[in-house]
């Protein structure tokens, strides 16, 4: 009963935020792609909240943008808010985030798939992988069509195993009435792989004509137009804003009184949630001296009623859903349209994959997105992308693609999750970027869309636009070490009105940027000529001179650990006979097995001692292939520096 | 890492007090020149290959003069490591010896690892195998030490130190961290006036850590030298003319010292701890047993002795007891009060009695022989024939290094907020601070900072 569907380079089993970005960048590397979802109508779902960005995560769409995936472009057209965060604090860390219309953030993508020549997007649950001698050969649906590739991505997110639990309700199930994947889930697990059990939730959503805004608090959009993608589509956009309210005690009483019936406290729920995203209860219970917390009320789209309730993700069953809702200022006559609800669900310890994504098993199965342990829309974006670029690689025969800890956030999040694995689901944060400076929202494309453009994942037209910006930053740069600021009354009266000490002396531009009260703009009112510039070039070049001396900082500590993350590690180093190695290290170098020395030493339990023992490991290695030669000294050193100080 | 550059005390000190902080890495000519003043004005990193430079060593935040220095400078790929090194010939002892590697380290040097500067040799292909195996050995033996020392300083004063200061920053980094990452949470933030005060105070105390540790080191790792002999051969006498001050109580009656006496002097630039001990005898007083059973101790721990013994009464009974005591130790010979019988007890029937390394011969109320044990304590030391465990001695200078690595940060840190540069960057000094304490206590930067943002502050949507 199983046929033969059809031959590709790259199969994506889900459609999720991961699975559209994979397969978009595998069609675009000039695969043959095929993408496979449970549901046509729910490409690009966004089952939690209608936002995209904010700090970290906002970070990752503009790299995935860099990088040309789709998720800034198609959250600039389903937009109905912008908002620029952290503006009050520095380059680094300020971050766009969107509200979104979810369905106009899915029927886009939608469009955007079918559009993409090479790849075919098609409706079929996979029951199971097809593997032979070592190797996936493709997948095999529900309906008994087999489809065949040598790289095959999965991209399920939540959907391995899952179960919906609503109170002392539960049942096998997946977000919006979808179903769980049991039988991929079961092939999976024949493979062999170490899974984990994760849980996260969400809110009720409400209906907006029984919330009283007047109680509420209106949380705007910035009147500046902001866009993710470095080359939007969007000029302008109409902005809906999200509204503040505040849990009361009767609140927190209600739910101290129900906390019995609520699957977390009961133990009905065991898989480890995260702890950035706590249930109301948790809350309520966690912070008892808290006498409120904060509960946003945000729209789910323009063309709907259906409101999301930011801060109150909850398992707690209907009932007291609602009678918590009902104790909030606005909220008193509130309607649920549907519920908030924990789910559970299988995941797989991503230390058993490559930093590309790969697993080390099973040569030509990726993994990315949610399955991985990781949670949100921009972290399984990341994933996607990484995945497929990598999959089409290994198709085409090209190098590996990585990114580096200091070349983008999606550097740092999968060099975390193959390296130390995540104890909850994984979610970015800035902290976690220990080169944050240089990752800046602003410089995004120039650290990556160079290598995009080598790969063929951006077109000649947006690679000019960047590298026109490019010059234009490198020039205005230079402009301002240059010029000279004459002193001048006007000159002394704009600094002055400005707050800032007047010139003894001419100074440069420049210099007087890095004054923390001049900003880039003020510039621009001193007498003489300057350019006009757009204003993410203006933005850049004030970050990059104002912070100059810190950049230079980071990028010292950068270029020092680079040696260490340029060494490769072979593939067939067989730990345990390295001399030298604890037994930890070498217990979890033969687990993880590090492509580099660098990824190495940040695996726990490998200490700088081990680090030193692979060194030189690997260059007794070299000399032995190299048979000796070229072992002699050039020069003699001076008499007295023998003795070395060990 | 490979790629930084390290510095190390090039041991052992050469004759005359002379002694060799080695750089090695990229930045060793560039650390050398902050700290040198040449003689001649030059630059060095201008200057020539294979050649000695005179100068000194100011100390760039006061500009004192820590010692008169040769400088040696090799550049790569012709030199040991294959990478730019500087050598300072410095021949103040050990004392200016050590000030020196701390400046090169508070300028941007790393201390170096164990056989670290053999294992670039090696790496940068100018070892052959069987050395490498030579490195690997030693970074084995230092990794078991490692341990054993990390676990006795766990419970140590100077770890639970640093680990409240750890604990602050983190407190204060977490909260700056959660105000980034979690921008629209409510979270208490504190004023830059209070961050900026908590970091002055946490760089102070540090400051005094490492003033304290300063005399700490020197208390710990001087060498322990013990007086010993039979009572009123002038041996609290010796002590107080090593001293040069009168510390000890000196008294024409035997039994005078009853406990020990411990005092640091410096003897041509080695710091010496040097403990005068009871005057070893049978006796019935009950104090002075006690002194005596202590000074058996003092001996037992001792890295060197000084046998003290009368030229005037001769060799007795009570001194062949102190002979016994001191059996399997390093001793040097004094043999005292030699104006009251100058023609008694010569050297060589000495050595034959004591097993002495060397000795002297003093009349310590007249300041007679003073200068010649002072030479025979040096040469001893410096011929390496008296030495201690370095293990010690290394972690101490790292946890230094730490530190003096963890104040720069700290007011690196309180600097931005001064400036009012964004809270970020304040946040990339305090992350290097707290990786320098780590240095010492072992941390895990990023996690400890999320565990303590979860844990403090009411986070999620
Ligand atoms: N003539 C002479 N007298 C000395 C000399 N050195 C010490 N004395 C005297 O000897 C006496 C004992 O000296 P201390 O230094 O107290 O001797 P000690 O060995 O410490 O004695 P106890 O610890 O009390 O056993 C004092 O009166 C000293 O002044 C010396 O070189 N020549
Ligand atoms: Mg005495």
């Amino acid at each position: 009963m199983e046929y033969s569907a059809g031959t590709y380079d790259v199969i994506v089993i889900g459609a999720g935020h991961a699975g559209c970005e994979a397969a978009l960048a595998a069609a675009r590397m000039g695969c043959r792609t095929l993408l496979l979802t449970l549901s046509i109508d729910y490409v690009a779902l966004m089952p939690c909240n209608p936002a995209v960005g904010g700090p970290a995560k906002g970070h990752l769409v503009r790299e995935v943008d860099a990088l040309g995936g789709e998720m800034g472009r198609n959250t600039d057209r389903a937009a109905i808010q912008m908002r620029m965060l952290n503006t009050a604090k520095g380059p680094a860390v300020r971050a766009l985030r969107a509200q979104t219309d979810k369905v106009v953030y899915q029927t886009s993508m939608r469009r955007v798939l079918e559009l993409q020549p090479l790849l075919d997007l098609k409706q079929a649950m996979v029951e199971r992988l097809v593997i032979n001698g070592g190797h996936i050969e493709g997948v095999v649906t529900r309906t008994g069509a087999r489809f065949t590739a040598p790289n095959v991505i999965v991209t399920t997110g939540t959907y391995l195993k899952s179960r919906i639990i609503v109170g002392d309700v539960n049942y096998e199930g997946a977000p919006h009435g979808q179903f769980p994947s049991v039988g991929l889930a079961e092939s999976i697990r024949e493979l062999g792989f170490t899974m984990g059990r994760f849980k996260t939730g969400t809110p009720p959503r409400v209906d907006a004509r029984t919330v009283d805004f007047d109680r509420m608090t209106a949380q705007p959009g910035d009147e500046v137009h902001w866009n993710f993608s470095f080359v939007s589509p969007v000029q302008a956009r109409e902005q809906v804003p999200c509204w503040l309210t505040y849990t009361t005690p009767v609140t927190h009483a209600i739910i101290q009184e129900n906390l019995h019936r609520s699957p977390l406290y009961s133990g009905v729920i065991q898989g480890t949630g995260p702890r950035y995203c706590p249930s109301i209860e948790d809350k309520v219970v966690r912070f008892a001296d808290r006498d409120r917390h904060q509960v946003f009320v945000e729209p789910e789209g323009r063309e709907t009623n259906e409101m999301y309730v930011q801060g109150m993700s909850t398992s707690l069953p209907e009932d007291v859903q609602l009678a918590i809702l009902r104790s909030i200022p606005g909220l008193e006559k509130v309607e649920i349209v549907r519920s908030g609800y924990a789910i559970e669900y299988d995941y797989v310890v991503p230390t058993q994959l490559r930093p590309t994504l790969e697993t080390r098993a099973l040569p030509g199965l990726f993994l990315a997105g949610q399955i991985n342990g990781t949670s949100g829309y921009e972290e399984a974006a990341a994933q996607g992308l990484v995945a497929g670029v990598n999959a089409a690689c290994r198709s085409r025969g090209l190098d590996q693609f990585l990114v580096s800890r200091a070349e983008g956030y999606i550097g740092v999040l999968i060099d975390d999750l193959v390296t130390k694995g995540t104890p909850e689901p994984y979610r970015m944060f800035t902290s976690r970027a220990e080169y944050r400076l240089l990752l800046r929202m602003d410089n995004a494309d120039r650290r990556l869309t160079e290598r995009a453009y080598r790969l063929g994942l951006v077109d000649d037209k947006r690679y000019r636009h960047f590298e026109n910006k490019r010059e234009m930053i490198t020039g205005e740069r230079e402009r301002l070490e240059k010029t000279l600021v004459p002193v001048h009354e006007d000159v002394q009266r704009i600094l002055t009105e400005h707050g800032s000490a007047q010139l003894q002396r001419p100074v440069h531009l420049a210099e007087l940027l890095r004054r923390p009260e001049i900003r880039y703009d003020h510039l621009l009112l001193l007498p003489g000529e300057h350019p006009s510039l757009p204003e993410e070039v203006r933005s850049e070049v004030e970050s990059e001179v104002k912070y100059e001396g810190y950049i230079k900082k980071q990028t010292a500590q950068v270029s020092r650990l680079s040696k260490l993350e340029a060494r490769r590690l072979p593939e067939d180093i067989v730990y345990r006979e390295v001399r030298g190695l604890s037994n930890e290290a070498a217990q979890k170098l033969e687990a993880i097995r590090p492509l580099s020395v660098g990824q190495a030493s940040r695996i726990s339990g490998v200490s700088p001692a081990d680090i030193t023992v692979l060194l030189i490991y690997l260059e007794q290695r070299n000399r032995k292939q190299e048979d000796h030669a070229g072992a002699e000294l050039e020069g003699n050193p001076p008499a007295g520096s023998r003795a070395a100080g060990s | 890492m490979l790629g930084d550059t390290i510095a190390a005390l090039a041991t052992p000190l050469g004759e005359g007090g002379v002694g060799i902080v080695r750089l090695s890495g990229p930045a060793a000519l560039e650390v050398a020149a902050g700290l040198f003043k040449a003689k001649h004005a030059q630059d060095l990193r201008a200057g020539r290959n294979y050649h000695l430079v005179y100068g000194h060593i100011v100390d760039p935040e006061t500009g004192d003069t820590v010692d008169e220095v040769l400088l040696a400078v090799m550049r790569a790929p012709h030199s040991y490591t294959r990478e730019d090194v500087v050598e300072v010939h410095a021949h103040g002892g050990i004392v200016p010896l050590r000030r020196i590697l701390e400046l090169c380290i508070a300028g941007g040097a790393r201390l170096a690892e164990a056989g670290e500067f053999t294992k670039r040799a090696f790496l940068n292909g100018r070892l052959d195998l069987a050395q490498a195996e030579a490195v690997l050995d030693v970074i084995r033996s230092k990794t078991g030490d490692g341990l054993r020392l990390a676990v006795d300083q766990l419970g140590g004063r100077l770890s639970r130190k640093i680990a409240s200061f750890r604990e602050d920053l983190v407190q204060m980094l977490a909260e700056i961290e959660a105000s980034i990452d979690f921008p629209e949470e409510e979270i208490p933030e504190s004023t830059m006036l209070e961050i900026n005060g908590r970091l002055r105070r946490l760089a102070e105390a540090s400051g005094e850590l490492l003033a304290g540790a300063e005399a700490g080191r020197i208390y710990r790792e001087g060498l322990a030298t013990v007086i010993v002999g039979k009572p009123n051969v002038g041996k609290s006498s010796l002590l107080n003319a090593l001293l040069r001050e009168n510390r000890a109580i000196v008294t024409e009656i035997p039994g005078t010292t009853r406990d020990v006496i411990e005092e640091i002097v410096n003897i041509r630039g080695i710091p010496i701890r040097l403990l005068d001990t009871a005057g070893l005898r049978e006796t019935e007083d009950i104090i002075e047993q006690i002194g005596v059973e202590r000074s058996r101790q003092a001996v037992a721990l001792a890295d060197l002795v000084i046998l003290v013994l009368d030229a005037d009464t001769g060799i007795e009974d009570e001194d062949r007891r102190v002979v016994e005591l001191v059996a399997g130790k390093q001793v040097l010979a004094v043999v005292n009060k030699t104006d009251l019988a100058p023609e008694d007890l010569d050297k060589a029937q000495v050595k034959e009695f004591t097993g002495a390394e060397a000795v002297v011969r003093t009349a310590v109320t007249d300041n007679q022989g003073l200068e010649a044990l002072e030479s025979a304590i040096a040469d001893l030391v410096l011929g390496g024939r008296v030495s201690r465990g370095d293990t010690l001695l290394i972690t101490n200078e790292r946890h230094k290094a730490a530190l003096i690595k963890a104040r720069k940060h700290l007011l690196e840190a309180s600097d931005t907020l001064r400036q009012e540069l964004p809270l970020e960057m304040t946040a990339i000094d305090i992350r290097s601070a707290l990786e320098a304490f780590g240095e010492i206590t072992g941390s895990t930067v990023t996690e400890d900072i999320l565990d303590r943002i979860f844990a403090d502050f009411c986070i999620g949507k």
